[in-house]
């Protein structure tokens, strides 16, 4: 299991790939739906990639009141 | 399908059909790619009767109110039917709120057992207030093995082997409370009464037929009264077939069509927006010369199905579109919130109808919706059958308050005389939407005379209800407002929250107090936030018992202020 550093990392790099946006412009705090534009559905989306990428399932329900990344990758730390 | 008219009671009606079509499939619950349960009707009796038992050897009593904490699953519905056949009343809520707004509305309903979801018991009992409640029996789905439920009962082992005795209910009595919102101070909960239920359930099937081998596919929580009524009610009442799946993801949905050859399915806006979006990607990267094809195509499925769907000839013309969906999607149902026109009009050029409609929770979920003869996308579509519609006060193009009256309308709110009084009114249910009734009897809404939003997920959200995120804030008053209401605009789209602030004499609207409203919100659900701050400086209007007076509050913003002023979050 890696540390929750290296998750953080993963997930924006996973989340910089599926919305295709520079990496550098994405941090732990940011607000996704807020930074990347994108509604509840296409943050689903990229749970899907987190999940296959990290070989775990995640709940549909693991996201909500989920909205920056430092939480996501918390939760998904949980479950590695 | 069953004659509902013969029915006094939802229980009875789903016994009933239970009996009828016992070697049917009535449901099946996927999750992903696996399958979790598949269940015929008679399948579904002998899954509910023991619960059913249970209950009854536990206390439940003709007119006992049972809770529904749940994820959108098979033991949703078997608990439910349990509930209904020993009388009681069910209180469907919604497992997205809160555990201060579940804890909330559940000692508002006084619902004396519980069924919930482990996952979302262990967040429940977590906090204080759970030991407060009225409920005496909590089930619990789903729990681990070495699970400690402190008390609650696993729902797999709450199981009583003796029959249970079926307890009937008149139309009259009541089926179900459902809260429309309240969440934050009010509780607004809908009594709908049995008939509320088979009378709208007839209108619905008039429309759109269900029989045995339709399956429709349920996506939206059963919680949700569309739901209910769509992907339980309707369907169970006519021997078809509910694939629940447990999940929103995109990829599952598509998934879900064509291993299930699905016939109908209800989404919010958003969900439709999102297939409409991975569509024309899809198309776009056609090569050109399949482009052009398939553009032909559309076009001439267009042109001859102007006048009324014609689901053979579509299937025919467009075969690889249909094949996408499974082939059996007889169409697509919308409602909870504003759609585009055209998004309907996208899918309705392929051959796929959107029944796109119009309701509330206190109408008993629809109350318009479009019947396809022709199709029109820029409306809600016709009353159903049974519904009566008028438009109060019309100004001069038509357009004023919508009312409803029918048999699908609620009781009242549940120890709510003034708010029931205020709402309906001489027998009719005022709506608080803005619309106009056009020659041929179509409803168009153009925005909305109540301070609320609906988001394009389809909630309701009431600005009082988030105002508890902002208790504290160093101001001296703050009230939160849709910008719709306080400065009237013709339009649902992408409808937005406004926090009026009002600081002390002489503060300043400081960065830290800014940031601080950004950190409150932030931690609200991201359909529940406020988009922008609205500087004050006057005394809210106040009643003699210190509430704010926000109908006055929201005139003289009006009189004072651009929405311009508004400043974003």
């Amino acid at each position: 299991m890696g540390s929750l550093q290296n998750t953080t990392d993963e997930v924006l790099r996973l989340a910089a790939e599926h919305f295709k946006v520079p990496r550098e412009q994405l941090t732990p705090d940011d607000d996704f739906f807020k930074k990347l534009g994108i509604n509840s559905l296409q943050a689903l989306d990229l749970l899907t990639r987190i999940e296959h990428h990290f070989k775990i399932e995640l709940p549909d329900y693991e996201l909500q009141g989920v909205s920056d990344f430092r939480t996501l990758a918390e939760r998904i730390q949980l479950r590695l | 399908m069953l004659d509902l008219r013969e029915y006094q009671s939802l229980g009875e009606a789903l016994r009933a059909a239970l009996e009828r079509w016992p070697d049917e499939v009535c449901l099946i619950e996927a999750d992903r790619e696996r399958e979790n349960a598949r269940l015929t009707y008679s399948q579904f009796k002998h899954a509910a009767l023991p619960l059913a038992g249970a209950l009854q050897h536990a206390g439940f009593q003709s007119g006992t109110r049972a809770a529904i904490i749940m994820t959108n699953q098979s033991k949703w519905l078997v608990s439910a039917y349990a509930i209904f056949f020993c009388g009681g009343v069910l209180v469907p809520l919604d497992y997205k709120l809160t555990v201060a707004e579940q804890l909330q509305l559940l000692a508002h309903s006084k619902a004396e057992f519980l069924i919930v979801e482990y996952h979302l018991w262990r967040a429940i009992t977590q906090a204080e207030g759970f030991k407060r409640l009225a409920a005496r029996i909590v089930l619990v789905t789903e729990a681990p093995a070495n699970a400690d439920l402190a008390g609650a009962k696993r729902w797999e082992e709450f199981v009583d082997a003796r029959e249970p005795v079926f307890v009937p209910r008149n139309r009259q009595d009541p089926a179900c409370i459902v809260y429309s919102s309240g969440t934050g101070g009010r509780p607004k909960g809908c009594v709908l009464r049995h008939e509320n239920y088979l009378e709208q359930c007839m209108a619905l099937t008039s429309l759109y037929p269900f029989s045995p081998g339709v399956r429709y596919l349920s996506i939206l929580p059963t919680n949700h009264a569309i739901d209910f009524m769509i992907g339980f009610i309707g369907p169970f009442t006519c021997g078809a077939a509910v694939v629940h799946l447990r999940t929103l993801r995109p990829e599952y949905i598509r998934e879900a069509f064509t291993r299930y050859k699905i016939t109908y399915m209800t989404l919010v806006p958003m969900v439709l927006k999102n297939l409409e979006r991975g569509l024309r990607q899809r198309f776009a990267d056609l090569p050109k010369g399949r482009r052009r094809m398939l553009n032909a195509l559309i076009s001439t499925n267009r042109a001859l199905t102007r006048r009324r769907p014609n689901l053979k000839l579509s299937r025919t013309l467009l075969g690889q579109v249909h094949e996408a969906f499974g082939g059996e999607l007889r169409a697509f149902f919308v409602g909870g919130a504003f759609t585009e026109p055209s998004t309907l009009q996208f899918f309705y050029d392929l051959g796929i109808p959107v029944g796109n409609g119009y309701g509330c929770t206190e109408a008993g979920t629809v109350i318009t919706v479009n019947d396809f003869k022709p199709f029109r996308a820029d409306t809600v579509g016709k009353p159903l059958p049974g519904m009566e519609v008028k438009i109060l006060a019309p100004d001069a193009e038509g357009i004023g308050e919508v009312a409803v009256r029918g048999k699908t309308i609620m009781s009242k709110y549940i120890d709510d005389p003034e708010m029931t009084a205020q709402t309906i009114v001489d027998g009719w249910l005022m709506t608080g939407d803005l619309g106009r009734i056009d020659a041929t009897g179509h409803l168009q809404l153009f925005g909305r005379k109540k301070n609320m939003i609906v988001t394009e997920e389809g909630k309701n959200i009431y600005p009082e209800d988030i105002e508890n995120a902002f208790e504290g804030l160093a101001v001296k008053e703050f009230c939160v407002f849709a910008a719709n209401y306080l400065w009237p605009a013709r339009s649902l789209v992408g409808e937005q929250l406004v926090i009026v602030l009002h600081p002390e004499a002489g503060q300043a609207i400081s960065q830290e107090l800014i940031g601080n409203v950004a950190d409150r919100n932030r931690r609200l659900l991201n359909y529940k936030r406020i988009s922008g701050y609205l500087s004050w400086d006057r005394d809210f209007p106040l009643t003699a018992s210190l509430k704010i007076k926000r109908g006055e509050l929201a005139e003289q913003i009006r009189a004072s202020v651009e929405r311009s002023a508004v400043v974003p979050l």
